[in-house]
């Protein structure tokens, strides 16, 4: 948006503060449009080029500049009203740079010439005080420069554009269809991000990018009062890379079944319906047995167990011991790479990292470092064959470019390795769910997300989820709860002897992925297929308090 | 500069809250200076030095309201935030559950004591001299070390349009390390937090972490199942965060732990062993914590749990209106009492258990029983006949902290510990803990 333009928008928005309430709902354009005011281009690169200038002047033999503005809306409601709506903005500049052989980092809220003189100044400043402890100096991957260019998410309607009465009347629907159908508490929440990203480097590369993200959710909570039990559903939805398209319900993108599933486009009054039917049916859903089963996961549940147990121990810092005082270290060791021969899972397993599907949230132009959107194998017919890396760490892994796994989640972050998008590719044979189910005999066909939780290494791992229906001697007959299933990470996936087709392919995904010291937040997606898991470990987690 | 006096802060609060044209306003102003290093396989891997100041403006219409929020401070930026809060308040429907904003208390607020100079004043050659220290240790024990050391200092103020403002400012330093050895079969850790870096001492700190690194190696398989525990404050603690939400609005809706069966709240039930009594105290010397809120409470000491009764739930305005009682403002810190049984003591009296030094992925799987799942790590080690034989197999477990502080056996003297997923610090006793359930057994180290 051009400057002009912003200011006719602050001129309604102050108009807006004084007309009657409501007026402005059936406007077009919401004042909040105002939120997409962007400092010129031309600007940001006679600004980047100064802290640039200076850091190479002060010593840096490579710098890069972030100049970035981050956007967050989120309207949050419970039953009947409106909690919260809040426009968080945060403009700022991060300046890293390599001196005496080391890396330094500073980052300041004001973004004007003297300053990017003083933040390039403080970054070559830590950079030095670090190389004292230098065992090695920084080994930077090539990266050619791109010039002037610019990457924007392919968004139909920009979030921040549409009215926020659009989004809380939506929501306040959902939450009357919920308390109609008997539920005692409904919460949902529409967030939406957009984050405005300058990137700059000594290597030539001046990128502009506009990146959108769109989370919506609802959680709803029915209690048995004799009991003193309740049981909750929390939506089917997924945080996407897309504008507020997704929230336009399409057939075409509905998936159907037991209960309906999602696409690329979400029918929230729909499955808001679906999730109070559901909730009556665990209150009334017999505790499970203890023991092993045969599982169906569905997307909706599967892409957070490809997170934990696939994405994160593919990270190739963990596997070099970066993040051994956090988040943990890996067992996919750099011998079992170089091995050529380790079986991760069966032969059907096949999953694949990439930075441009669409609707996901790892798409991007560029990332924070310069380098182009890739895409590449992790686990090629169960044997693992590749990593997740960025410029310092391509060399050691043979790499004679980084793959463009660079992220910081805002200005004044620093960028470091962070997952892409890290699929599992379907099936290649035509199969059905329905023609899973059908080959099952004793069976748990699990949806949704729950609780979470695997070692530091990545082996042994414990997931719950929304919804479980029992499978008996090929046919689903009701509902259970009190379900999780606990594995061995490279046993579990290679007990996996079905993938279902790409008709059944989705996205599904973390909006707010935490790592590293300090913890940044990071958002990605994961792709599958319904798939198959042989003779799983499943307890019962129901205890009692009081 | 990002942190602004008393009165620097209160000048800016009153200049933004010229421009409001709302019925109410409230105003909040933050601001932090942070260091932090991190290092890996013995050397640096990444640094900064961040400096943030943050305003937030909500305004109201009624019983409308919106919030805004910018990081830019000219004039201009200013009146665009207030506008925009607007706008969102003109925008909202009307929240049944309004409450008009409150006026100054009749005491002035307190100030807290968690602010120390020599903590704000860390500089990167500093940070550097204290990861040199724990390298040192490690390079010497033929170890490789992670860690991080991070120092902030922060202030956060408020105004709103009835006149009453707050301001507060602190300090903390953060300090964690893993020691690892080069085979990958040995990991130890430990963590420190302060508000005064004075008291930081990294070497110590790594020697401990290298020693648990050097023990834990060749750790053997045992059966999982249900064993007396000693859990380290560092593991405890982590296990506890998970329990200190003493809400009395999600207890009475029927959703909490605290929920009564049949409707209601178990304010005044005995849901523990005697032993444990919990509180908060923003004037704890080791602990400082804020002093006051934005509903003009001021925070004082407050049992939340006394001799495993639930002596306090906290009541927001509107849920203690609608329940007829005193608003009751949520813990500012947590202290957990403990007893006189040192760690060897807990272990000598130990017939059969397992040192914990360290938790990892705690996750909730029912909030109802607060049933929790997640990790042992870094140094866990089987105890018989009162001696630790032999480092074990870290193991998986499912446990609620309810059901662990009904089963205390003894408790240590608190100290203060971080938590290794929130950062929080928090004072908690060694804790020796009967019929612990653990329910696999994990490969990693």
């Amino acid at each position: 948006m051009k400057r002009k333009d912003f200011l006719q928008l602050s001129a309604l928005g102050v108009g807006a503060a004084m007309i009657p309430k409501w007026a402005l709902a059936g406007n077009p354009i919401d004042p909040l449009v105002a939120l997409q005011e962007r400092m010129d281009v031309g600007m940001k690169k006679q600004l980047a080029d100064v802290a640039l200038n200076t850091a190479k002047s002060k010593g840096a033999s490579y710098a890069d500049v972030r100049i970035g503005r981050y956007l967050n809306q989120f309207v949050a409601t419970r039953e009947k009203q409106v909690q919260g709506v809040a426009n968080a903005e945060s403009f700022g500049v991060g300046i890293r740079v390599i001196a005496n052989g080391a890396w330094g980092f500073a980052a300041s809220n004001n973004v004007t010439k003297e300053e990017m003189v003083r933040t390039a100044e403080r970054a070559v400043a830590v950079a030095k005080a670090n190389a004292k402890l230098l065992t090695e100096p920084v080994r930077l991957a090539p990266q050619k420069g791109f010039g002037e260019v610019s990457w924007k998410t392919p968004i139909e309607q920009n979030a921040f554009a549409v009215p926020v009465k659009d989004k809380v009347d939506l929501l306040l629907k959902v939450n009357d269809i919920a308390m109609q159908a008997g539920a005692n508490f409904v919460n949902s929440v529409i967030f939406a991000v957009n984050e405005q990203k300058y990137f700059a480097s000594t290597d030539g590369s001046y990128i502009d990018q506009d990146i959108h993200r769109l989370n919506p959710s609802f959680g709803v909570t029915k209690i048995d009062r004799s009991s003193g039990k309740f049981e909750t559903r929390s939506s089917f939805s997924s945080p996407v890379g897309m504008g507020y398209e997704y929230l336009i319900p399409s057939a075409a993108e509905k998936v159907n079944g037991i209960v309906t599933r999602y696409k690329n486009r979400y029918d929230m009054l729909e499955d808001i319906k679906n999730a109070a039917a559901d909730v009556d049916q665990k209150l009334k859903a017999k505790s499970v047995e203890p023991g092993k089963y045969d599982l169906l996961l569905d997307p909706s549940h599967l892409w957070l167990t490809i997170h934990e147990s696939v994405a994160h121990p593919t990270e190739l810092d963990r596997v070099l011991g970066y993040e051994a005082n956090y988040a943990g270290t890996s067992f996919l060791t750099l011998d079992k790479w170089k091995s050529g021969n380790f079986h991760f899972g069966s032969k059907h397993v096949n999953v694949v990292a990439d930075r441009h599907q669409y609707g996901s949230l790892g798409s991007i132009g560029y990332d924070d470092e310069g380098v182009p959107a890739k895409e590449w194998d992790l686990i090629k017919d169960g044997v693992l064959v590749n990593y997740q890396a960025i410029r310092d760490q391509a060399h050691i892994i043979g790499l004679k470019e980084s793959q463009g796994c660079c992220y910081a989640q805002s200005w004044a972050d620093v960028q470091f390795q962070r997952m892409p998008n890290v699929s599992l590719r379907p099936g290649k044979d035509k199969l059905s769910v329905d023609d899973m189910i059908k080959n099952i005999e004793k069976g748990i066909y699990i949806m949704g997300n729950g609780s979470f939780s695997i070692d530091q290494q990545r082996y042994n791992f414990q997931f719950g989820g929304q919804t479980f229906y029992e499978i008996k001697n090929g046919q689903i007959v009701g509902m259970m709860k009190d379900v999780a299933y606990q594995a061995n990470n490279q046993e579990f996936w290679n007990s996996c002897n079905a993938i279902a087709d790409s008709r059944d392919y989705r996205l599904g995904g973390a909006f707010s992925d935490g790592k590293g010291q300090p913890t940044q937040l990071n958002a990605v997606s994961h792709g599958c297929s319904t798939t198959q898991f042989k003779g799983i470990n499943v307890i019962n987690t129901a205890r009692k308090i009081g | 500069m990002a942190i602004l006096t008393r009165e620097d802060a209160k000048a800016l609060l009153e200049k933004v809250l010229k421009y409001s044209k709302a019925d109410e306003c409230e105003v909040g102003l933050n601001g932090s200076e942070s260091g932090n290093i991190r290092y890996a396989r013995n050397a640096v891997s990444t640094a900064g030095d961040i400096s943030t100041l943050g305003l937030s403006v909500t305004s109201y219409f009624g019983k409308r309201s919106g919030t805004a929020t910018i990081n830019e401070f000219d004039d201009a930026s200013l009146e665009k935030v207030v506008k925009r809060s607007e706008e969102l308040a003109q925008l909202s429907p009307e929240n049944p559950e309004y409450l008009p904003l409150m006026g100054p208390p009749a005491t002035p607020f307190k100030e807290s004591p968690g602010f120390i100079p020599a903590t704000a004043a860390m500089t990167s050659d500093q940070r550097a001299d204290f990861v040199g220290k724990s390298l040192g240790v490690t390079k010497a024990a033929k170890l490789e070390a992670a860690g991080y050391i991070e120092n902030t200092a922060g202030f956060g103020s408020y105004l709103n349009s009835k006149g009453l403002f707050g301001y507060t400012k602190s300090t903390d330093v953060i300090f964690s390390v893993t020691a690892r050895n080069a085979e990958g079969t040995g990991s130890g850790y430990a963590a420190r937090g302060f508000n005064d870096v004075r008291k930081l001492d990294t070497l110590s700190a790594t020697k401990i972490a290298a020693t648990k690194a050097n023990g834990s190696v060749d750790a053997r398989a045992i059966e999982p199942g249900k064993y007396t525990v000693i859990l380290e404050p560092v593991a405890g603690v982590y296990m506890l965060e998970n329990m200190f939400r003493f809400d009395a609005r999600s207890a009475d809706e029927g959703r909490s732990f605290l929920s009564k069966p049949g409707g209601g709240n178990r304010l005044g039930e005995k849901l523990m062993d005697e032993k444990v009594t919990i509180y908060s105290d923003p004037f704890n010397a080791d602990l400082p914590g804020n002093t006051w809120t934005r509903d003009a409470q001021h925070l004082e000491k407050t049992n939340w749990i006394e001799k495993g009764v639930i002596k306090n739930l906290s009541y927001s305005r509107f849920w203690a209106q609608k329940k007829g009682v005193e608003p009751v403002a949520g813990p500012p810190n947590i202290i957990m009492e403990g007893g006189n049984t040192s760690l060897e003591e807990m272990i000598r009296t130990t017939e059969r258990g397992i040192l914990v030094s360290r938790l990892w992925y705690i996750r909730m799987v029912d909030p109802q029983t607060l049933l929790l799942t997640g990790l042992t790590r870094d140094g866990t080690f089987y105890i018989e006949n009162g001696q630790i034989k032999f480092p074990i197999k870290n193991m998986r477990f499912n446990e609620s902290p309810v059901i662990m502080l009904n089963n205390i056996e003894a408790l240590g003297k608190p100290e203060r510990s971080i938590s290794v997923e929130s950062y929080r610090s928090y004072l908690v006793p060694p804790m020796k803990i009967r019929d612990f359930t653990f329910t696999s057994l994990s490969d990693a180290v």
